[in-house]
């Protein structure tokens, strides 16, 4: 879709077209040059089973054991190519729709479902994984990421040459939320602190109902320079370029050169959320541009084509997508109701006069319904 | 583009709709401003029809920063315009609440009364509808206890369709705070309902109503839980407990006259609402039903609220909130005294 503005798809990096066919560029070829035939089939197993793990999500909110979801679905390439390129030590600030970054973290796919099933607020140890909790409220983590990046700096873990200790900082979040003060307070933060920050923008082109020619006259990457912030397009179906721009800016990060702003041109494929019904505000000859242009389609015919993509791979990452569907499932239904007395723990570090108080009455107010009978409790 | 009259039955949300559907008709100064609230006509569909009627001039669309949308009412305000922003979900106000508190307060004092900002902020609040966090929660005493802000919650259909024009032609800044679980219930709206009575030339914006009468005890809520309390007053009165409902429908300023002219008659009270009871609405009738009524009172006013923990998990939420069961208990909690 040839548009202009914020929807113009001119000055992606591009290193895998539409059909699955080679680019070449001069600074980011050599980025992947490394990538051989079994790291781009490890990438297709991502985006495969992220994919089928979001449609089982679906499924399960629609089955109601889910009180929510909210798909990555269209968004695989910009998840996974950019997941991939960190290293283990480096720290990801994720918005709310990161599956596919979430599994690159080795976050187990399950879990993220403890949020949106209504049982937990978080659902991960993040320092397990180095993925922060999910933020739900748009933008705010772009901060807290700038100055984790700060911390890391003050730590001496930027710049040092040594690639397994030299850390970046992620931050992911959409089109959105570059309208929001808090993103652009991280770009001013990160900017004039040098801080090792990836700021990595998925613009789906849609906030829930909002196009972003809502968000922006120009493209979201323009936003960057005039922070003095580097910036980059790239074309976020693509993953080997995802995989590129990321790389690159990572590099950049943990050496000490600073933020970068990477805007990555992708589509919500699906709807906002489960709650969301796009008819209402986007035309279905839009939703097939994009459908053609799937990322996991592209990345599909590149193998393909050059003779990488054996039927024992591809029966084997069915079976292993149906696995992990059932195993989703199993786990959702598994997960038990919290305890409500639950509610009250962890508001502070140690005891407080008034939670403890109003947790003892709540305790003994439901004790009072269970001895039944004769003075119980309606 | 056609005016609807006569008596229907209709959801709150429509009756919001149709009331602001009234005040874009009656006033071309009046603006509706916030996220997805055009083509999708918001997430609960309250401005449903507005943008295709009105035109994304009226129904604005805007970017997504709430900090922006109250800002920049505030400038339209200055200007001439009447903004009604909507906030989509209670949890989402707070990169506003430094332009609602510092700026939209106070203008009116701080200019001596040169410069009004007449700009409706409406927050859909309260819980109860199995989300996820930000989704469910009651903020209404922050701004309660912001002095310059009018903060208000109907309760019905009848009283949102109307209150809602009345915060629209208000002159100060008003919180306009929507029982969000409460949007689908029906109601009977008077769609002819003055904004004003003829008799005193009073909105009745600013006054509680006694929604059921009582004799044994006041119960008083606002917003999400009139309904609940109504609820109690049907099972108490099974039991032969005459409960008097309360509905405050105005937080700043608060009606504390027509609580205390009722708990007079009563001599027990017992306060509900959804958000915390810490430093809570509760806890300011508390103190001024003790003051103005202590020799009439036969029980300590009680409260029943939401704890001092961030709203919960879903899962739980019927746990935090005040329930049936929980606000009968407080009922048999006073009249044993
Ligand atoms: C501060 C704040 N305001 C409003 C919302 C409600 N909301 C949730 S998602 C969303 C749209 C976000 O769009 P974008 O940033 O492009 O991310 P996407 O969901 O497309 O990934 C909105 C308005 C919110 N979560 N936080």
């Amino acid at each position: 879709m040839s548009q202009t503005g914020p929807l113009t798809d001119s000055g992606l990096v591009q290193l895998l077209t539409p059909a699955g066919v080679r680019v070449e560029h001069p600074d980011y070829s050599p980025r992947i040059a490394h990538l051989d035939a079994d790291a781009l089939r490890g990438m297709y197993r991502d985006m495969v089973l992220v994919r089928r793990f979001d449609n089982e999500a679906t499924a399960l909110q629609r089955q109601g054991e889910l009180g929510l979801w909210a798909q990555s679905l269209g968004q695989e390439a910009a998840q996974i190519g950019s997941g991939r390129a960190l290293a283990p030590q480096d720290y990801v600030f994720p918005s709310y729709r990161e599956h596919g970054v979430a599994h690159t973290r080795g976050v187990d796919l399950a879990d993220l479902l403890r949020l949106f099933r209504g049982i937990d607020h978080g659902g991960w140890n993040p320092a397990d994984h180095n993925f922060h909790l999910y933020t739900l409220v748009i933008a705010s983590h772009t901060l807290h990421a700038t100055g984790y990046a700060m911390g890391v700096q003050r730590d001496g873990l930027v710049g040092t040459g040594d690639p397994e200790r030299d850390m970046a900082v992620v931050a992911y979040f959409g089109d959105g939320a570059t309208s929001q003060g808090d993103l652009n307070e991280a770009l001013v933060f990160s900017a004039v602190n040098n801080a090792g920050l990836v700021l990595f923008c998925q613009n789906n082109q849609w906030a829930i109902s909002e196009s972003t020619t809502h968000q922006s006259r120009a493209p979201l990457a323009d936003r960057g320079p005039g922070f003095g912030v580097p910036s980059v397009r790239v074309d976020g179906n693509d993953v080997l370029a995802c995989y590129a721009v990321t790389a690159e800016a990572l590099e950049r990060a943990r050496s000490g050169g600073g933020p970068t702003l990477i805007e990555a041109f992708t589509y919500r494929m699906g709807a906002h959320t489960t709650s969301d019904d796009p008819s209402r505000y986007r035309s279905s000859a839009e939703e097939e541009y994009w459908r053609q242009r799937d990322p996991i389609d592209r990345l599909r015919a590149l193998l393909v084509a050059e003779g990488e993509l054996p039927a024992e791979f591809e029966a084997g990452l069915d079976a292993d997508s149906d696995a992990l569907g059932e195993r989703i499932r199993a786990a959702v239904h598994a997960m038990g109701r919290p305890s409500t007395s639950s509610m009250f723990v962890h508001v502070y570090a140690g005891p407080n006069a008034i939670v403890d108080a109003e947790r003892a009455w709540f305790q003994e107010y439901e004790a009072s319904f269970l001895g039944g009978g004769e003075g119980a409790h309606r | 583009m056609s005016t609807t009259t006569g008596t229907q039955r209709i959801t709150l949300a429509k009756a919001i709709n149709l009331g602001l559907r009234r005040a874009l008709e009656s006033d071309p100064k009046v603006l509706l401003m916030g996220e997805d609230i055009g083509a999708l006509g918001g997430v609960f569909r309250v401005t449903d029809g507005l943008y295709k009627d009105f035109g994304a001039d009226r129904v604005v669309d805007t970017p997504l920063a709430e900090s922006g949308i109250v800002g920049t009412a505030i400038g339209l305000a200055l200007r001439g315009y009447r903004s009604v922003c909507e906030i989509q979900f209670d949890g989402f106000i707070y990169p506003a609440f430094d332009q609602i508190t510092t700026q939209l307060s106070r203008m009116h004092y701080r200019s001596q009364g040169r410069l009004s900002l007449p700009v409706v902020i409406r927050v859909p609040y309260g819980g109860g509808i199995g989300a996820i966090e930000h989704h469910s929660e009651s903020p209404e005493v922050l701004f309660a206890h912001t002095a310059g802000l009018r903060v208000v919650s109907p309760s019905t259909p009848a009283d949102a369709y109307v209150m809602i024009q009345q915060a629209v032609a208000s002159p100060d800044p008003v919180l306009f705070f929507e029982p969000k679980g409460r949007y689908w219930d029906k109601g009977d709206v008077d769609l002819d309902a003055p904004l004003v009575d003829a008799s005193t030339g009073e909105t009745g914006l600013d006054r509680a109503v006694v929604v059921r009468p009582g004799t044994d005890l006041t119960l008083v809520g606002y917003g999400p839980t009139v309904g609940t309390c109504l609820k109690v007053a049907d099972a108490a009165a099974a039991e032969g407990t005459s409960i008097e409902v309360v509905d405050l429908r105005t937080l700043s300023p608060l009606d504390a006259a027509t609580v205390a002219e009722s708990v007079r008659r009563t001599g027990r009270c017992v306060v509900v609402h959804e958000a915390p009871v810490l430093y809570g609405t509760g806890a300011e009738v508390a103190a001024r039903i003790t003051e103005e009524c202590f020799y009439h009172l036969q029980a300590p006013v009680l409260r029943v609220g939401g704890f001092h923990v961030p709203y919960p998990v879903s899962k739980l939420e019927h746990e935090y909130l005040p329930s049936l069961d929980r606000i009968l208990d407080a009922v048999d909690r006073s009249l044993a005294y």
